[in-house]
């Protein structure tokens, strides 16, 4: 519990910075560095248990189907990072209250950091795979928000991206390398995994996952190639900098290696990955840093390079490299950060971090430059210091190994290649900034020593580092020894920390490289000749070019094509894409013809499809004279309810004709306000495609048809014609169907012809158009409103409105219905406002007919409600014979009542759409009416 | 009552949708106090639904007291049930945000807005193929007058080809529909699967071709490659309550696929079993790969959000087409958590795109936000989410599927392109939010700060991330509990089948049965 509460602590106390920031900036900086003073303390109070060798562990359950749990481990390892996150952590808190200005937000900058802080305990200590992986981009998050602080400035923004994306995409890939290793071994359970070593190496699957999770750890390091993020991180505020680039977050990836490494370790795959990478990273993070002329730039490769060097002593096949790994990361975080530190203090107090103009500060800053003195020393590897102890030991090592067999000399000699550089940069870091000649007027700010709480986490930092390299096993001995044993999983090899250990080859190489770094120093000038000589690539401006360039505008090409906004194009190619996909099911069927002989052809059946084929073309040939396409469909559309009537479908035949007329007379309403021509705008080509589509498309469906239709049939038909009169109390199973048994869908589609209509309501509502009469090419007829029509119309509604109740009441036994009903009234009335006008019909009718639609699937609906008292499902008919005067016995459903509110629905919604398509000519032409 | 409990989620929405249209003339504020009462309702009514499903019942509800497979019946299993539920909160959630104006620029908003509820609702429940097609109308009609609601020629041109494209997609449902009653005979779900077991190696093609038209239809819903293109136009220019609910919308053809796809060509289809696979494969592979395209394509967020919607649904796709209850789990927590963060997304890129002046959610520089933190801790939120990173349930969704897919042979292909699709994102997102939100010019911020409640209610959807993560365990269980019952079709057969709800007064008697009992 102790232990949770140590990595909850941070998360607990990120909202304390934001609370505290208005108590000014020293309350809000106290208020910070409780949550990780408290951690240390509790930290420290495990500590000798855990120095002892105990592994303390603390679990519970989240989420057991994921195989991810709440689980902690603090051992040996997690404790010597724990150590470095909590201490330099308040050191850099303390650090930052006198770095940040006054405008900067700094309740938002500390709550960031205590969230990173968190999500870096919880990387170390987790003792489930998943959850470290969780954490792990928990870190990659809030760095990025860390290193975007200053948002406002582009370098930041853009530097903040990369990053992300870099260690982002490591992520997924240590991701996806972490679940394959969780299935190899049945568990995320880190005490199991660690424990599975034997197991894992010999898997088939080792290499993939070696691949993923190196791809996550060297990410993260900012190992080569994926190095070049670290030094445009550069661009956060400095405590960020030592915080996260130096102590910390990089430190992640290598932390993953220590922790995997009785897992993972121990292959020639392993050996060569991690040492090869860690060699070239070292290489060329020292060479890089001696010519970067920005103080930052020279510390971000040299971090790179120390990073490459514990790369490859993990990667080294003898045991006491992996102590020497531990031992260096811990030194690096030490003088690395304190190190950042200064080169804060310089940049804050002078204004620039650019060697070229700072010079001679000592006079100025004599505290800070003799700590950055000691700390530049260690870097370098100056006996007495942490650094030398643990670069001894790494040359060491270096020598003792034997990856690359034969050519396994290879390694010490490009070590001390790159210490040269080390050394030479140290050297740099130090004469070029704090020595030489003074020249405070090249300065944007004159110089001045900074407060001593800005300098006092650099003393603290600088003295471990000689307490460490002086009498490191008094000060580190036994964490070094815990930690170890914990990567190692098994007893120490032998070594011994001490400063002497006799005239040996790792002394010479270090005393080689001190004089040839010396000498590198000397001849900068001229080295930097040839350095710039080299082609410059600056890896942000690549990276951005590569995403803006390449990917954004190949993308937009693709997408572009894709989406063009052609209807055209998206309809062929849905249709086209059916055609292909279905008659790849179709593929394999045996016989087109499934036996059921094929009635023979009499000539009505033909004449109409001939009528029908033929005008169908005529529509698509003559579409471009869109009252001509019209008539030709509607020619279909009537042939449609000829071949319905010819094949005993009355009721079908009945509502084609009237669905055919009330669509075809809207549709002549809207052809009337569009121009009667549509432009010619299909190129031959995309004719061409067209109809072949379209062919593909008819001979796809013809085929369907006609083997379904060579086929036996069993229906479940025989039930509704067994059932119409006993159950649905109706002769006319058609209808029964419509208004019983599928009752619920014909509730469904009036509802749908209820949205159309408001929809077309919403859609024209206060939508004026041109009058299409001011076309002078545009003859229309003279006589507005024929006579004939006029005349004739006047009996037709009465008549027709008579015709509808008819055809309604007999609905149930006979061809009817509703719906038919509703759509006779609705050409009735459709009439009218035909032969009569806009206005005289308007002035007749002047209701909304909103409440009619709605009325009509209120009714429908009631009346499926209704069967609820007595017990029965929405929609259940009940039916029975009664005696009306006049008219005699008749049967009454209750589905008659659901059809009148079909009907109304009908109208309601006919006479809605029609109302507005009146309502969209111009005023102009209303006036002209009234002359 | 409770007998009828299973009706109210197609009944609610349907009499709100009438009684509005009833009342037309009537008051804005008078609307909207009956539309938002009834979509409160809606939330009760379709939790005790889950609550019944979870314990293992399929309600049957037989319409008209037919009995299946002759009448239509409504079907509530764990899915169904699991579906209403997001249905009926994201619907709320929606129309909080939508009463805050959305609801001024044109007629009907609310009367429309319960249709639509309505055709997704009864998508998610009927137990019929052809109501299942009334329900897709109702649901396409509904969508396409809220889409041009408060028109403006984007937003015209934009509804024009969804709904030209969505007709033809019903005739192509229509005709698979016309081929399996052909060949079949019948029209109900359950009576479907029996039927298709029992169908011979000679007709199998037919009832094939018949399942692979029908699943283009459903994809042209779900947007599926190649009939997803109207979807990013369509979407990022509809308001943004509308294109919040619209985020369930693309589940209606997921869910058609997995329910249809599911009951007739499942393990159990004899002759037919697993048909659909290899096109799925394909056609899910290839959403994946051009929607992650059109993401870094997007110029503004709305379009990038809608990419992320095809994106999810290429996503499930994957997981149909392999077909395993392990996975098909985690791709129902994946289709719970993509819902409300997309649905989240869609709001937020409102407020956001409100207090950027002309520039709205153009992804180019303009005057800082009048809200730069809150509204960035939920972009923040959202994107983290959506990606795919933790601590969120889009981290918990991937690692489901992943896990769910760790032996398929086509895992490097599908685990390549997931974790591609997440990369993507994330540099599409970090790109898109660093620009919104940092890269201001020197103009000062429009006073104007978000409506509370929208800004309420696009919190909320967005938190459901959050939650989704820290009580991922029951979650999943239960999203576990649905694969398994859909893995079991047998059980939804009996169901339907079986028993249904004879309540009968004067029901006709049952004639014999025609396939001779259960198998």
């Amino acid at each position: 519990m102790l232990l949770a509460l140590i990595i909850l602590l941070p998360f607990i106390g990120v909202l304390l910075p934001v609370w505290f920031h208005r108590h000014g900036r020293t309350a809000c900086a106290w208020a910070t560095a409780l949550p990780p003073a408290l951690g240390l303390v509790l930290l420290f109070s495990q500590a000798p248990a855990v120095l002892a060798g105990e592994v303390r562990r603390f679990s519970l359950n989240w989420i057991p189907e994921l195989g991810l749990n709440l689980a902690f481990r603090l051992d040996g390892l997690s404790f010597l990072f724990c150590l470095l996150i909590l201490a330099i952590g308040l050191l850099v808190i303390l650090y930052g209250r006198y770095y940040l200005s006054s405008d900067d937000p700094m309740g938002k900058f500390f709550a960031l950091l205590l969230l990173f802080m968190g999500a870096m305990l919880g990387v170390v200590t987790a003792n489930n795979l998943l959850l470290l992986v969780l954490f792990w981009e928990a870190t990659s998050l809030s760095s990025f928000l860390l290193i975007s602080y200053w948002n406002g400035r582009s370098d930041a923004r853009r530097g903040a991206r990369m990053a992300l994306t870099v260690t982002g995409a490591g992520g997924l890939a240590m991701l996806a390398g972490v679940l394959l290793l969780g299935h190899v071994v049945g568990s995320f359970d880190l005490d199991v995994v660690l424990a599975s070593g034997e197991l894992i190496r010999e898997h088939a699957w080792y290499p993939v996952i070696l691949v993923l999770i190196l791809l996550g750890i060297f990410t993260k390091s900012a190992q080569f190639p994926f190095h070049f993020w670290l030094p445009h991180a550069m661009s956060a505020p400095t405590p960020v900098s030592s915080y996260l680039h130096s102590a910390t977050m990089v430190k992640a990836g290598v932390f993953l290696l220590a922790r995997l490494y009785p897992a993972l370790s121990g292959t020639e795959l392993w050996f060569i990955l991690v040492s090869m990478v860690g060699l070239i990273t070292m290489t060329l993070g020292a060479v890089t840093a001696l010519f970067k002329h920005d103080l930052k730039g020279l510390l971000a490769y040299s971090t790179i390079s120390h990073l490459g060097l514990v790369t490859l002593l993990f990667g080294l096949d003898t045991r006491l490299a992996v102590v020497a790994a531990l031992f260096h990361i811990m030194n690096h975080a030490t003088f690395k950060a304190s190190l950042f530190m200064a080169v804060g203090i310089v940049d804050h107090e002078t204004g620039t971090r650019d060697m070229r103009l700072l010079s001679g500060l000592r006079k100025y800053m004599p505290m800070t430059a003799m700590l950055g003195l000691i700390a530049a020393g260690a870097m370098a590897g100056v006996p007495l210091l942490n650094g030398f102890l643990s670069t001894e030991m790494f040359l060491g090592e270096a020598v003792a190994q034997r990856v690359l067999g034969g050519w396994s000399w290879v390694i010490p000699v490009v070590a001390v290649f790159a210490k040269v550089f080390s050394v030479a940069y140290s050297i740099r870091f130090i004469h070029s900034v704090f020595y030489g000649p003074s020249q405070p007027e090249a300065l944007p700010k004159p110089p001045h020593e900074a407060p001593f709480f800005m300098r006092a986490p650099i003393l603290i930092l600088v003295g471990l580092c000689l307490l460490v390299g002086i009498v490191p096993n008094l000060i580190i001995g036994p964490l070094l020894a815990a930690a170890a044993t914990t990567t190692l999983a098994s007893p120490l090899p032998y070594y011994s920390l001490a400063i002497w250990h006799g005239w040996n080859l790792p002394l010479l190489m270090s005393m080689v490289a001190m004089v040839l770094g010396t000498v590198a120093y000397l001849n900068f000038a001229r080295l930097l000749r040839l350095w710039e000589r080299l082609p410059a690539v600056n890896a942000m401006d690549a990276f951005e070019n590569f995403v803006h360039d390449v990917v954004i505008v190949r993308a937009r090409q693709v997408t572009g094509r894709l989406e063009n906004g052609s209807l055209q194009h998206y309809l062929s190619l849905l249709i086209l894409g059916t055609v292909v996909v279905a008659a790849s099911g179709l593929w394999g069927l045996e016989r087109l013809n499934g036996g059921v002989p094929l009635s023979a052809l009499d000539p009505p059946s033909v004449a109409i499809a001939l009528i029908m084929m033929v005008t169908a073309i005529y529509s698509a040939i003559w579409h471009h004279e869109r009252i001509a396409a019209l008539m030709f469909l509607s020619v279909v559309g009537l042939g449609m309810a000829l071949i319905f009537a010819r094949f005993s479908a009355p009721d079908l035949a009945l509502t084609q004709l009237s669905v055919e007329i009330v669509t075809i007379v809207l549709l002549m309403l809207i052809l009337f306000l569009l121009p009667p021509r549509s432009p010619n705008d299909s190129t031959y080509a995309h004719v061409v495609r067209d109809g072949l589509v379209a062919t593909s498309a008819g001979i796809g469906v013809g085929v369907l048809a006609y083997t379904v239709l060579t086929r036996p049939q069993q229906t479940i038909s025989d039930y509704f014609i067994q059932n119409s009169v006993t159950g649905g109390g109706g002769t006319n199973v058609v209808n029964v169907i419509l208004v019983d048994f599928r009752g619920f869908d014909t509730f469904g589609e009036i509802t749908v012809m209820a949205i159309a209509a408001i929809g077309i309501f919403g859609l024209l509502d206060g939508m004026r158009l041109f009058d299409p009469k001011k076309d002078p090419n545009v003859q229309w007829a003279s006589d507005k409103y024929p006579l004939l029509l006029l005349i004739l119309n006047m009996p037709v509604l009465p008549l027709a409105l008579m015709v509808a109740v008819y055809i309604f009441l007999r609905g149930h036994n006979m061809p009817g219905g509703g719906f038919i009903a509703g759509l006779i009234v609705a050409i009735a009335l459709i009439l009218q406002y035909l032969a009569n006008g806009l206005r005289w019909s308007n002035n007749r009718m002047q209701w909304d007919y909103h409440p009619l639609v709605g009325a009509g699937v209120l009714l429908a609906g009631l009346t499926g409600l209704g069967s609820w008292s007595f017990g029965a499902p929405f929609l259940t008919s009940a039916h029975d014979h009664f005696h009306i005067p006049l008219l005699g016995e008749i049967e009454l459903a209750t589905a008659m009542l659901f059809d009148i509110g079909v009907f109304l629905a009908v109208v309601g919604a006919t006479l809605l759409i029609l109302a507005n398509l009146g309502k969209l000519k111009s005023l102009d032409t209303a006036s002209e009416e009234n002359r | 009552m409770m007998q009828h409990w299973p009706v109210l989620p197609v009944l609610l929405p349907l009499f709100t949708g009438a009684l509005l249209i009833f009342m037309a003339r009537a008051e804005l504020n008078t609307q909207r106090w009956v539309s938002v009462i009834s979509a409160l309702l809606g939330v009760p009514v379709s939790v005790v639904l889950l609550w019944q499903a979870q314990a293992d019942t399929i309600s049957v509800y037989n319409m008209g007291n037919w009995p299946a497979p002759f009448g239509i019946v409504l079907v509530i299993d764990r899915l169904s049930a699991l579906l209403l539920t997001m249905t009926a909160v994201l619907g709320l959630l929606a129309l909080l945000f939508g009463m805050r104006g959305d609801d001024r620029f044109g007629r009907n908003y609310h009367a429309l807005f319960h249709f639509l509820l309505l055709g997704v609702q009864g998508a998610f429940m009927t137990g019929d193929l052809f109501n299942l097609f009334v329900f897709f109308e109702v649901l396409l009609i509904a969508s396409y007058a809220l889409l041009m609601h408060g028109a403006g020629p984007e937003r015209t041109r934009a509804s024009f080809h969804y709904v030209i494209l969505n007709v033809a997609g019903s005739a192509i449902f229509l005709i698979g529909i016309g081929t399996l009653y052909g060949m079949l005979g019948t029209l109900n779900l359950a009576d479907l699967a029996l039927r298709v077991s029992e169908v011979g190696p000679e007709d199998a093609p037919i009832i094939r071709a018949a399942g692979l038209i029908m699943l283009m239809a459903f994809g042209l819903k779900a947007a599926m490659l190649p009939m997803y293109f109207w979807l990013p136009a369509a979407y990022s220019a509809a308001s943004p309550s509308v294109a919040a609910l619209f985020a369930i919308m693309t589940k209606v053809g997921l869910y058609a696929i997995l329910r249809v796809h599911g009951l007739l060509f499942g393990d159990h289809a004899g002759a037919l079993a697993g048909s659909m696979q290899i096109w799925l494969w394909i056609l899910s592979i290839g959403t994946l790969t051009l929607a992650i395209i059109g993401l870094v394509a997007a110029r503004t967020l709305k379009r990038a959000v809608s990419y992320l919607v095809v994106i999810s649904v290429g996503t499930v796709l994957t997981t149909l087409a392999i077909n395993d209850p392990n996975v098909l789990s985690g791709a129902l927590y994946y289709l719970i958590h993509s819902t409300f963060v997309v649905a989240g997304l869609y709001l937020l890129a409102e407020l956001i795109g409100a207090q950027r002046g002309t520039t709205r959610d153009y992804l180019t520089p303009a005057q800082p936000l009048a809200q730069p933190n809150t509204l960035g801790i939920m972009y923040f939120i959202g994107a983290t989410a959506i990606i795919g990173l933790p601590p969120l349930s889009g981290f918990m969704s991937k690692v489901l599927i992943f896990r769910g897919t760790v032996t398929h042979p086509l895992a490097p292909l599908l685990w390549t392109l997931l974790l591609l699709a997440g990369l993507i994102a994330l540099i599409t997102l970090v790109r898109a939010g660093s620009t919104l939100f940092w890269r201001t010019n020197r103009q000062p911020p429009t006073p104007r700060k978000a409506d509370p409640v929208k800004f309420g209610v696009t919190l909320v959807t967005l938190l459901f991330s959050p939650a989704l993560a820290i009580w991922a365990e029951p979650v999943i269980q239960f999203t576990e509990s649905v694969a398994l019952q859909l893995n079991a079709p047998w059980q939804y057969i009996d169901a339907v089948l079986g028993s249904g709800l004879n309540l009968a007064v004067d029901a006709p008697a049952l004639p014999p049965p025609l396939l001779g009992g259960q198998p």
